[in-house]
């Protein structure tokens, strides 16, 4: 899918990776965690390690006695059928939307249903759980997303193009990491548009009115 | 580190048993020309041989040995992530009957049979007890028609096994705020805020230990 894996520079946190790997991130961020992770082998094999941790934490929890018939009700349940095994979902390779994000979006780039935010700028808010926000950005070549702060996390990892902040550059499979500190103003690169996937868990912050009157209404 | 590598090509050159008394026969085999680790892997290693069994035979014998060992384990993990006891139990049938469904996707070069069981109670706690959806990555091309190799299997349950150890001598003050995290008391940015805890206890042998884990998985 990826024809440039190994130029991957920016990667998620250690507590990214080690709250998927335990289950406790919203939805959005789990989203942005595993899209990020089908393209990177780095971040997956760091990721298995966290999950091996939490593997070695539950077998280190005092036993709690299973019901008396656990073992006859499980059978059960396997003889059933309820618990079978699923086919995986139908997922195409050449996508710019990675496995994971294929469940949450239907079509490609170019039959999505794009909002416009201002400054040429579109995005298509995905639904997942309440507690943050995941949404696509399309950020036509050479654009600026107006300046904005955080109040929370901002996760953003490119899918194609690539974009320059205050920061560096990131390019296709990169991933940066925003908390409160952090204003930036991300410019989509010459040559082709930016899409990314961004997840947050709080309103972003922009500076200057007319930013904030439109963020009203296009609830970023 | 010479003996090692050795006794491993060894195994490797062993044939992958088919039955479940056939494995745990090699299984003995490879504990007598192994000097490495031999006790706790081999403990391992009989989870993965079970794992096996439930695979190829759907072997009830070897089903019950895996489920007298983790579902007491997979139960406690869930009620301390805030389950109930009785909804507690009525997942923990359910990881264990996942676990009897999925066993053709088990690989003891990814991943030891506890870390695996672990990240499916894990799946269904975000299921069920968070009511989300739960994107996952896409999987890697392996599948059960290549037959793992069996000293990437050994080298890869004796790294868990070493993580493990290294988890259990942190000073208790550090084990809990990890577990914790684990148990879903941390949030993300609690885990990220600059006290660097428990991320900052994940030092030295911890530390180590991912890397060789890392490593191994490669």
């Amino acid at each position: 899918m990826m024809n440039d894996m190994t130029q991957i520079k920016h990667h998620l946190t250690e507590p990214l990776l080690m709250g998927y790997a335990a289950g406790t991130l919203p939805e959005a961020f789990n989203l942005v965690v595993a899209t990020h992770i089908s393209m990177c082998d780095d971040c997956r094999a760091a990721l298995a390690g966290y999950e091996a941790v939490g593997g070695e934490v539950m077998m280190d929890t005092a036993p709690v006695d299973v019901a008396e018939d656990a073992l006859a009700a499980t059978l059960a349940l396997i003889d059933g059928g309820k618990f079978a095994d699923k086919p995986a979902p139908v997922r195409t390779k050449d996508s710019v939307f990675p496995g994971p994000l294929q469940d949450y979006v239907t079509g490609d780039i170019d039959s999505l249903k794009w909002r416009k935010v201002g400054g040429g700028v579109s995005q298509l808010v995905l639904k997942t759980s309440k507690d943050a926000s995941v949404r696509l950005l399309r950020i036509p070549a050479g654009t600026a997303v107006p300046d904005h702060g955080h109040r929370g996390t901002e996760l953003t990892l490119v899918l194609q193009g690539a974009f320059t902040d205050e920061e560096d550059r990131f390019g296709a499979g990169d991933v940066e990491v925003a908390n409160e500190d952090l204003h930036h103003t991300p410019v989509a690169e010459e040559g082709m548009d930016c899409i990314c996937l961004a997840a947050t868990d709080a309103p972003l912050r922009f500076n200057g009115l007319v930013p904030r009157i439109a963020q009203r209404f296009i609830g970023i | 580190m010479l003996t090692e590598t050795t006794t491993l090509r060894k195994a490797d050159a062993l044939p992958v048993p088919s039955t479940y008394d056939g494995a745990k026969a090699q299984l003995k085999r490879d504990a007598r020309t192994s000097k490495v680790n031999t006790e706790l892997t081999t403990k391992r290693m009989a989870w993965v041989v079970q794992v096996y069994a439930v695979r190829d035979n759907q072997d009830r014998a070897a089903f019950a040995e895996l489920f007298g060992y983790f579902a007491p384990r997979v139960k406690s993990f869930l009620m301390k992530s805030g389950a109930s006891p009785d909804l507690a139990e009525e997942c923990t049938q359910e990881v264990m009957a996942t676990l009897w469904n999925k066993a053709h996707m088990f690989d003891p070069t990814k991943a030891s049979v506890s870390t695996w069981i672990f990240t499916i109670a894990r799946n269904r706690k975000i299921d069920i007890l968070r009511k989300q959806r739960r994107p996952e990555p896409e999987d890697l091309p392996w599948g059960p028609e290549s037959e793992p190799d069996q000293a990437d299997a050994i080298g890869l349950q004796q790294e868990t096994e070493q993580l493990g150890q290294a988890l259990a001598t942190l000073p208790e003050e550090q084990r809990k705020l990890i577990e914790r995290a684990y148990f879903g008391e941390l949030t993300h940015s609690q885990i990220a805020a600059e006290t660097g805890l428990p991320l900052g206890t994940i030092k030295s042998r911890i530390r180590l230990a991912l890397d060789r884990l890392r490593h191994a998985m490669k």
